[in-house]
Formats: structure tokens, sequence, C-alpha cells
């Protein structure tokens, strides 16, 4: 065991940096780095999620009984924008801080200290936007779209909300930029491209569309503070701008955002699968070139968030159908997937259990947004509570699951304890419940005419209204289970995790031990057959 | 004359449960299938069929969409679960080794194509139908403005109308009941006809006649809005500076309500459409009303501002 011997060594120049300072302040290791992303994003996940219990209190019944509507506003713009660049955004970086460098057999990332600085930027960014809610005028009620005219009617927190935006997007470049370095140039000898783990493939993938699509979000909001503050109209009809031109900035950048925000998902997914069904994953390459393709096709659907804009019927006819085609290279992942099962010896920890469930719960995602991309029934659910159901399957039972999914499978690498699968289970089947009783009425609301972004409504959605916030609260509180199971495997669980801490795992990451050395693979691993998950018995 | 009695088999438990649940299928099937065209109705599950062959074909491939997403899940769910059922650890099952199966990875990603081609085409018929107004004969200007709409009637029948044009807020009962402190229960707030209709009535209702092919011209003085109404079997959002082009019609009478669907400030949830069908013969003379108001009232406030003493002539 010639890895082990070499980490073996590293455990005893464990030069880990003392102090608080020193150790996390300055940290340039990706596994601290790592670490710190994830508990920021945890913490953010509860103050987005703290946000929506308020959202789901006040519409359990018609009426106004908690909040007055512009701060319903504010809350709904916040919690968008804090879930997706506060809590899934960090939680995937910090998933690859801590495992592109283990599944490849390369030391660290190849960037550290800019890793720093993209880290360390993000709590102040999250300063300055939650403090906007504490300023004269409140923060930014434009949803987190910031459509204008709307979003210019702010008060003069506006500012403070794009200059947050520009520091999370220089986060995010800079994090792409490190990540696509590390596995460029860092890949142990052996490690081709095409023998990489595909969680690993599917970050190389978000990073280019990261670096694609942040500086034009960037650009957008530029334009949006020039508006207000220094009198241009880019945006402003009377002065000879164009409403629709924010529109189609931003989506450009939303609809890559969306694939940034699952692709790494559907990484973990193919990571988890075929470690518990002992198999290798089925169609290793059509996974790559899936994901490469669902890549490129976000590039050029962006128009399907602007149907109901009146776009010219050819515009709208070349959105309808780039935005099917996705659903092909997505159908292929998901079948894949459930190949991977088929003639597999599957047990169901409860890695496994949050990977199924996100595929039944991501595919049933997929079905009502392929029902979004046919326009003329497009015009019926678009800004209607059936895309709400639509997007939070897609985000919450798909990112966020996958993310829950990750934590568990790696967590007992990461602290060197087992988590409790009890505690584990629970977690997992009070989630999947309680998130179908959420969000699957949203579906019934939308259809029936509740409009998305309304804090009170109409008593004949009162019934559907109360079950969804029942759902919220369990899901909610069901939350601090997983927080528990976290603290009780880094401080309490006794059980030792072995350096292969499942049967059927495979990869780089398992032949170091639990909890891997501070400094791993110092000096790169010499590959081994039966090491690699993918590709490493000649075809 | 007897009729030959025809014998019935004796309803056994198991056939009142079979009986029970399929009675119970059908219900589910045909209440969403019934829900009112004019307003939401409580536990509602589906998309209303709406009032015109527009809002039907609507529906149609709603439900076309829907059933294929139904078959794909069956296939797609029934080989998961069958998987997770027979390929246990626990239940002795060994892994296979296959990588890879090219027939399987074409033919699930041919199939596909196919079945989207198949979603594609009628899709496209409807939208290119749904985008033409061409042969309207009534036009009515549609403009959002924070918090209430304002309706303009153009045209009617190829003929200019002369100023007819009115805004549309919230309905009194509503805005009353809506307030923090109201003390008034919405399920209180109720229409002459019985409707539950908080949040979902006017001042002034946009009238239009039934069997008419109606021209929407949608804007916006302020910021985006959205005019959805659901019988209509489209949304279109109202945008500062650009003027968005929709047709609709309905076919019965009635009063059919809707909201503004697109964010626009802290009264979004406020600013309900509710638009009246009335017969044709019916809203000819409603308009021939309107435009003699508009008539007297122009003439009444020509003779103010002419008659104050202190007015600028000209």
């Amino acid at each position: 065991m010639s890895t082990h011997a070499a980490t073996h060594d590293d455990v005893h120049h464990d030069d880990v940096p003392k102090g608080f300072v020193h150790r996390w302040l300055f940290a340039t290791n990706h596994k601290d780095i790592g670490t710190m992303y994830l508990v920021l994003a945890l913490v953010m996940f509860f103050i987005g999620g703290a946000m929506a219990m308020v959202i789901r209190a006040e519409l359990f019944e018609p009426g106004l009984q908690l909040v007055q509507p512009y701060f319903f506003n504010e809350l709904t713009t916040l919690h968008g924008l804090i879930m997706i660049f506060g809590a899934i955004m960090p939680a995937f970086v910090g998933l690859a801080n801590w495992q592109i460098p283990l599944m490849i057999g390369a030391p660290d990332m190849a960037l550290p200290r800019m890793n720093n600085l993209s880290f360390w930027i993000l709590p102040f960014a999250f300063l300055l936007l939650l403090s906007t809610l504490f300023l004269p005028g409140g923060a930014a009620a434009g949803g987190w779209v910031m459509y204008p005219p709307l979003v210019l009617q702010s008060g003069e927190s506006l500012a403070f909300t794009i200059f947050a935006i520009h520091l999370m997007g220089i986060s995010s470049i800079m994090g792409s930029i490190n990540i696509i370095a590390t596995i460029l140039n860092l890949r142990a000898p052996g490690v081709d491209l095409l023998k990489m783990p595909l969680f690993v493939w599917t970050w190389l993938i978000t990073a280019f569309l990261l670096i694609a699509v942040m500086p034009v979000l960037a650009g957008a909001v530029t334009m949006l503070l020039t508006d207000k503050y220094f009198g241009t109209n880019f945006f402003n009809a009377a002065g000879g701008g164009d409403v629709l031109l924010y529109e189609h900035i931003f989506w450009f950048f939303g609809h890559p955002e969306v694939y940034v925000m699952i692709l790494p998902a559907f990484g973990v997914i193919s990571e988890v699968i075929p470690t518990f069904a002992r198999k290798p994953i089925f169609g290793y390459k059509p996974m790559v070139y899936a994901t490469a393709s669902i890549a490129f096709l976000s590039f050029i659907v962006w128009a399907h968030h602007m149907f109901t804009v009146g776009l010219p019927v050819g515009a709208q006819l070349f959105f309808m159908y780039a935005t099917m085609l996705i659903s092909v290279p997505t159908g292929v992942k998901v079948f894949n997937w459930v190949a991977t099962m088929w003639k597999g010896s599957m047990t169901f920890e409860t890695p496994m259990l949050f990977a199924v469930a996100f595929v039944i719960l991501f595919t049933v995602g997929g079905f009502s947004g392929l029902m979004l991309g046919l326009v003329p029934a497009d015009y019926q659910y678009h800004n209607s509570y059936f895309v709400v159901a639509h997007f939070h399957y897609v985000l919450v039972t798909g990112a966020a699951f996958g993310i829950m999914t990750g934590v568990y499978y790696w967590l007992p690498k990461w602290t060197g304890h087992m988590y409790s699968e009890r505690w584990g289970k629970i977690h997992f089947w009070l989630s999947v419940i309680s998130v179908n009783v959420l969000f699957f009425p949203m579906h019934f609301l939308g259809l029936a005419g509740m409009p998305r972004r309304i804090p009170d409504y109409n008593v004949a959605f009162a019934d559907w209204n109360m079950v969804s916030s029942i759902g919220g609260f369990v899901f909610g509180a069901t939350q601090l289970i997983f927080v528990g199971n976290i603290i009780y495997s880094v401080y309490f669980a006794k059980s030792r995790a072995p350096a292969r801490v499942w049967e059927g795992a495979r990869g780089l990451e398992w032949e170091v031990p639990s909890p891997a050395p501070h400094h791993t693979y110092s000096t790169p691993p010499e590959i081994r057959p039966g090491m690699l998950a993918h590709g490493d018995v000649a075809h | 004359m007897t009729q030959p009695v025809i014998p019935l088999a004796q309803p056994t438990a198991f056939r009142r449960a079979v009986r029970a649940l399929l009675a119970l299928a059908g219900a589910l099937l045909a209440v969403p299938a019934l829900a009112n065209p004019e307003h939401p109705s409580p536990w509602q599950l589906n998309l209303t069929r709406g009032d015109s062959g527009l809002s039907h074909d609507v529906w149609d491939l709603h439900m076309a969409v829907f059933y294929v997403c139904i078959g794909i899940g069956v296939v797609v769910y029934g080989a998961m679960v069958y998987a997770l059922i027979r390929f246990r650890k626990s239940k002795g099952a060994k892994p296979a080794g296959f990588t890879h199966n090219t027939t399987l990875e074409v033919v699930w990603t041919v199939i596909p194509v196919l079945i989207l081609i198949g979603l594609a085409y009628p899709a496209t018929h409807l939208l290119v139908y749904e985008n033409n107004t061409n042969g309207s004969q009534l036009t009515v200007k549609v403009t959002g403005i924070q918090w209430m709409w304002r309706y303009d009637y153009l045209s009617y029948l190829g003929q200019p109308v002369n100023r007819v044009g009115f805004l549309s807020k919230l309905a009194e009962d509503s805005n009353v009941a809506r307030q923090a402190d109201s003390g008034v229960s919405p399920w209180s707030v109720v229409s002459a006809h019985g409707v539950h209709d908080y949040l979902l009535d006017v001042t002034h209702p946009l009238v239009v006649p039934t069997h008419t092919k109606i021209q929407f011209l949608i804007t916006a003085a302020d910021v985006i809005h959205g005019f959805w109404v659901p019988a209509l079997g489209w949304q279109a959002d109202a945008i500062p500076g650009q003027i968005h082009d929709a047709w609709g019609k309905f076919d019965t009478p009635g009063t059919y309500r809707g909201q503004c669907a697109q964010l626009c400030g802290q009264d979004h949830a406020y600013m309900p459409i509710v638009i009246k069908a009335v017969p044709r013969a019916e809203f000819q003379q409603w308009l021939v009303d309107q435009e003699n108001r508009s008539r007297m009232d122009a003439i009444s406030r020509t003779a103010e501002v002419t008659g104050a003493p202190a007015a600028p002539q000209g």
C-alpha cells in the first residue's frame, strides 16, 4: 500500500496551522477551505430556509397575518438570492474543494491563495446582502431576477445588493478558474480525462459555464446601477432604453446558472449509485457527452424564461425546439442511472436513499420542465405556482438532495467517523415525504390560477396552500436532524470509518485513510488496476 | 309487457372496493375536467379548459404533454422500482459487470426525439394560430399601472370607438378585508352571485362581447405587469415601451377572473382582472351608453373650463 505509506508519512509531519487566524483566515488547504464553504452553505441554507418558513407561514391561510406585502417581496427576493448564491453554489464548491484533489490524486487545488480569497469574499458579500434588510427602505424587493423598472424603485440599498452580487460573481469566477486549473494540470499520472470520476467531469464543465456567464450577470446589474445612480437609460423606455434588454441579458446568465446548480449534483449521483449498486456506471462516455451537450444547449434556451413577453413567433419556435432538445441528454442521464441499478447488488444506506429520491424527484421536475417548454402551454403555466413547483423540484429535490447525498457519502471520509445511519434514515424519510407535501400541491395551485410572489390569495387557493405550508414546516424542522447528524459525526461518533468507507466504492479518495490527513497525495499516487472507478481496464 | 330481468351479481366486499376505487379515480379525473372556467375552485387540481376554441386547444395540448409524461414516468419509474426490489444485496443479487449497450443507448436517444417531434408539431400549429391577431373585431388596449388596470376601447367592428376607457381597481370589499388588521374574514367577501371573490373582484370589469375575436394590445405605464385570465388560455406580459399583441374569445356569457402574473411591487397581489362577457347586442348597447357618457363628461368639463372666469382661453 504505497499510497497509504505516503499519507502515513504526512500524518507525522502534519503541520496543521494552530489558532483560528492561521488555520482558517489564512487557510490555503483545500480541505479546510472546503469545510468553510460547506459550513457557510449550511448557515445560508438555514437563513434562506427561515425566510421560506415566514413565507409559508404568511401563506398558511388567506388574509394578511404576519408581514406586510413589501416585506414579503423582500423575503422572496432574498430567499432566492441566498439559496442560489449562498447555499447551493457554495455547497458544491465546498464539495469540489474537498473532493476534486482527492479524486484526481492532486496534493491541493492549483491556486491555493486564490482559493482562500474566493472563499473569504463570500461571508462579506452575504453580510452586505443581508444588511439591506436593516437599511432605510428595506432590501431589494423585485424578485431574485431583479427586473427593471421595478427593482429600480427599491431604496438606496440596491447599491449594496448589486455590490454583493458583484462580489459573489468574482468569488465564483475565481473558484472556477481554480477548479479548471486543478483538473487540467494536477491529475495524477494515469488519471486521463476520460478516466476521471464523473463528479470531476461535471464540475469541469460547470466551471466553464460559470466563467462564461458570471460576467454577463455582472454586466446586467452594473447597468441597473448606472440606470439608478448615473442617469443612463439602458432599461428605461422613456429614455430610448429597452426593458427586454435586461431580461435577455439576465437569462443569458440565468439559464446556464440553472445547470451550474444541477450538473455537480448529477456528478454526485453518478458517484453514489455505482457504489451502492456495486456495479460500474452505465455508459460513462455518454454521461460525459450528455453533460457537455446540456452545457452547450443551456446557452441557447434562455428565452424560454421569456415566452410571455411577446417575442416574434419565429424566436418562440426556436427557443421551444432548443428547450425540448435538452430533455434528450437529460433523459440519457436518467436512463443510465436506472441501467446502473439494473442487475446491481444494491444496499440502501442514507446516501443511496437520497440518490434514488434524487433520480425520481428530479425527473418530476423534468416532466414539468417538458410541459413548460411547450410555448402555448407555458402561456398558462408562466409566473404561476406551477413554475414554483417545477424549479423547487429541480433545486430542492434535485440540487439540495444532491448535496445531501454527497455530504452523507463523503462525511465519514472527512471526519473519520460514521454518521448515525438511523438518524440519517429518519432525516431521509421525513424529508422525502414532507418535501412532496410541500411542493407537489403547488402544481395544482398554479394550474388553478394562483400567480407566484403574492402574499395573499383568493379563498379557493386556501386548502392546498395550507397543505403545502404544513409540508414546509415539517421539511424545515427535519433539516435540524441533518445538522445534528453532521455535528454527531464530527464530534461525538465513536465508530471509526475505514479508508474505503463503502464496500462498493472505487476511486482515489478511498485510497487515503479516514479522516483524510491534512495533506494527501503530496506525491502522486501510482494507479493500479481496480483503483479507479472508470476506465482502468483496457477495452 | 314485462322486461326480462337481468340478473346482477351480488357485490362482494372486493367488488365494492373496486367500484369505490373506480368512482374515486373517475371523480379525480372528472373534477379537474369540470374546473369552473370563470374562477378557481377549492381543491382544484387541473387547468381550466377555458371558454373558447383557442383555450380548449391549449388545454388539449396541456393534457397531451401531461399524458406523455405519465407514460414515460410509468416506463422509467416502473423499471426503476423493479430494479430497486429485484436487485438487492439482501436478496442475494450478484452484480453484473456490463457498462454499456450501444443498441439500448441508441434506442433511448431516438425514441425521446420522436416523442418530442410528436409534441412539437401540434405546439407549433397552436403557437402560430395563437399569435395571429388578424381578423379581430374588437380591439382593447390594456395598460398595467401600479396597481390597477386601464382598459381603452379602440375599435369595434372596424369602427373607431369614441373615448371609452376606464380604470379597474380592486373592489372595495376586498380592499377593506385585505388590510392586515381589518378583522374581516376573506371568506366573508362574496359576490352578488355567491362567488367567493376575495381579491378577484374589481370596481369596473372589462366588458366584452361573446363570439367575437378580441384583440388585446397590452402595455404598461410604470413597471412590468402580467395580464393573465386563465379562461382566455394565455397570459401576456405588459411591458413599458412595448405593445404586446394577443387575442382571445369567449363563447359563454360570464364573469371571468384572473390576476396580475408578473411581480410589480407591493400591491402585486391586489390588481385582479375581471372580464365580463355579454351577448353582442348587450355589448353594443353598453358601448353606445359609454360613448354617450364620455361625450357628456367632455361637454360638462368644457363648460366648467370656459365658465371659470380666470381660465385661460384657447
